[in-house]
């Protein structure tokens, strides 16, 4: 194994009895990387990570962490990784600092962080004294992150960090992991958030139904998906799709649902090119613009142009 | 990696914190049993005999001679009643015998009672003595009534050993498999799995933090139990102290296997009473299990709970010595082993 891979999974399979959780997953995270497992819920994200963890055992395929498998080696494991579950409920009545101080036992006296420095870093000092069922829900889940990071691990684990969380809370964290990323740690995060994964992440893996089906950086998903840019369109009279398809500039066209309103959207690279061309055949072809929408493209229109569902689907 | 003893302590530290800041757990593991002493001493408090109700019917030669033999004697509650009035009572039921004075000298005292009630039986003995020493009668033979009860022989002085049972029996069940489910259910034990943490170190936790909570229960207990019904210890405190914390050791077993597969509180709950109901009332809590038919008395006797409770019982109200107890001991010991190895193996994390 290259000393540069964190984590290496081949044709990883998760099957419970009446379920089929991951089906065939490959996926590689480079050391200093901050991956992201983006897919809508159930998607399996939540059981690859705990296979990763070492939390589940597979049914089939190999994973390997920092080089061992977790055969034989999950001391030595546990005590390079960090983990922040998708949901942990801890002592609702011990205060933050002893939780903190508890999970520090757990660890190499000598490796793991100060809780001082940790409770800082965490913007968690204020409360250091105050009763976990006291928190907001931000403040857990920046305690449930310190926890994770309190052993000083090589690779952190974050499961959907930021669900159900406020904006602001949401973007306290965002920093958060940004800060991490920047001081070299690999963070393995799940999320059914884009704009999360667009933020965060230096590569994401899109699941669906327990499989890896595409992979890169937010800005290669999205060009090879179509473009960066989309127009949604609608016109009266309703002129049909293939009336734009030769037009200057336009890679793809998508129906969007009737759900959505109808119509369709063209995917471009330059919308300051494909724009005047697209009003000269609507001039020509004598349609007005019921509905017209220029916009950057997500992850999720990534995510719709393979699939045909949102992300947001529950 | 380094192998300290720090984690464990930490644990238990953590069960003790978590303890002594949740109201209802003190309540109820130390609250609780005290109100049951006070309420059970008080409904089943020993007084001197009963005083029992004796009609004479009024009228008749020598009456006023008669009541005032029966009045002396402070065992009975004597009421002159005319005679139908007093037959309406005897029929009652709440006079027992009813007195008639002989009608003139030389006639008969006549006594009408149920012969079949053993009461009756009894007083109507012991009126007749009365009237038949007032007439002159002497008992050949001298004896004497000695009516002080035997040490530690009072219903409370047998109560409280098996209220601490209880208290033992529930605190060590509800402690472990409660808190452990809870855990799980939480999903605080998976994340304690995903640390470096020893899973012995975990559970070991539990029995440490007893080391607190055992002393505590039994001191608290029997302090309050002296205080307020002179409830007396006769054997040593230590012996009492020890066995306790075995008895508790063995006790948490029970827990262990309660959770060691239950996903959800509810599960739990109706596991542990499933386990702590029936001893609290085969185990001779509330009463002796000598009441259970006698061919059930070998498979009581090798309860967790019937062990604890003899033994506790010889030690703290006949005086006997721990190292007299082996077979309570080695009951315990069979279940405490058993049922933690079982546990184990059982056991789930996730």
């Amino acid at each position: 194994m290259q000393p540069h891979v964190a984590i290496r999974i081949s044709n990883l399979v998760k099957r419970y009895a009446d379920v089929v959780a991951v089906n065939g997953l490959d996926l590689e995270v480079g050391l200093g990387e901050c991956y992201g497992l983006l897919g809508p819920n159930g998607a399996g994200k939540t059981t690859t990570v705990e296979i990763m963890e070492g939390l589940l055992p597979p049914t089939a395929g190999t994973v390997e962490v920092l080089g061992q498998t977790w055969t034989g080696n999950g001391e030595d494991l546990r005590a390079r990784i960090g983990v922040t579950l998708q949901e942990t409920k801890l002592w609702e009545k011990l205060t933050v600092e002893e939780t903190l101080r508890l999970f520090r036992t757990f660890y190499d006296d000598r490796r793991a962080l100060k809780v001082k420095d940790l409770l800082e870093e965490m913007q968690l000092t204020e409360k250091r004294a105050t009763w976990v069922q006291k928190l907001s829900g931000g403040q857990r889940q920046r305690l449930a992150v310190a926890l994770g990071l309190i052993g000083d691990p090589e690779i952190l684990f974050l499961d959907e960090p930021t669900t159900g969380l406020d904006p602001q809370s949401r973007r306290a964290l965002w920093d958060t992991i940004a800060t991490l990323k920047k001081r070299g740690k690999t963070v393995v995060l799940t999320t059914h958030y884009m704009d999360e994964a667009e933020r965060l992440c230096d590569r994401v893996g899109i699941v669906d139904h327990g499989k890896l089906i595409a992979q890169g950086t937010p800005a290669e998903l999205i060009h090879q998906s179509g473009g960066f840019h989309l127009v949604e369109l609608q016109t009266a009279p309703e002129l049909p799709p293939e009336a734009f398809s030769d037009l200057v500039g336009v890679r793809a066209i998508r129906q969007r649902e009737s759900a959505l309103g109808g119509g369709f959207a063209l995917a471009v690279d330059e919308p300051h090119v494909a724009l005047p061309a697209l009003f000269a055949r609507l001039a020509e072809r004598q349609a007005k613009p019921t509905r017209l929408v220029s916009r950057a493209a997500t992850l999720d229109d990534v995510f719709l142009s393979l699939t045909g569902r949102t992300l947001r689907e529950d | 990696m380094t192998y300290s003893m720090t984690p464990l302590l930490a644990l238990a530290g953590v069960r003790i914190k978590e303890f002594f800041r949740e109201p209802g757990a003190i309540f109820w593991t130390f609250g609780f049993p005290l109100l049951l002493t006070v309420a059970l001493g008080i409904a089943f408090r020993t007084e001197g005999p009963p005083r029992s109700t004796v009609a004479l019917v009024y009228g008749g030669a020598g009456a006023p001679a008669l009541l005032a033999t029966l009045r002396a004697e402070p065992a009975l509650s004597v009421e002159p009643l005319s005679a139908e009035i007093a037959a309406a009572r005897l029929r009652g039921g709440d006079v027992l015998l009813v007195v008639e004075p002989p009608a003139s000298s030389g006639q008969p005292v006549v006594y009408r009672f149920d012969p079949a009630r053993p009461d009756a039986l009894a007083i109507r003995r012991q009126v007749d003595e009365l009237l038949q020493r007032a007439a002159g009668r002497t008992n050949p033979l001298p004896t004497r009534d000695e009516t002080a009860l035997a040490r530690g022989a009072r219903y409370i002085d047998w109560l409280v050993p098996g209220l601490l049972g209880m208290q033992l029996l529930s605190g060590a069940l509800w402690g472990t498999a409660w808190i452990i489910v809870n855990a799980r259910q939480r999903k605080l034990l998976k994340r304690l799995t995903a640390t470096p943490m020893r899973h012995g170190h975990y559970l070991l936790s539990f029995r440490l933090s007893g080391l607190l909570f055992v002393p505590l229960q039994v001191i608290v207990l029997f302090a309050f139990a002296r205080w307020t019904f002179g409830v007396k210890m006769y054997g040593s405190p230590v012996a009492v102290l020890a066995l306790s914390l075995f008895a508790s050791w063995s006790f948490a077993g029970l827990g262990l296997l309660c959770a060691s597969r239950a996903q959800n509180n509810e599960t739990a709950n109706g596991l542990v009473n499933l386990v702590t109901l029936p001893m609290f009332m085969l185990s001779g809590v509330f009463f002796s299990s000598a009441r259970f038919p006698t061919f059930l008395h070998p498979f009581i006797r090798l309860l967790p709970l019937s062990a604890y409770n003899d033994a506790l019982r010889h030690i703290v109200n006949d005086g006997a010595s721990l190292a007299s107890q082996g077979v309570p001991l080695g009951v315990l010991a069979v279940w405490g082993v058993a049922t933690s190895a079982i546990a184990l193996r059982l056991f789930r994390w996730g």
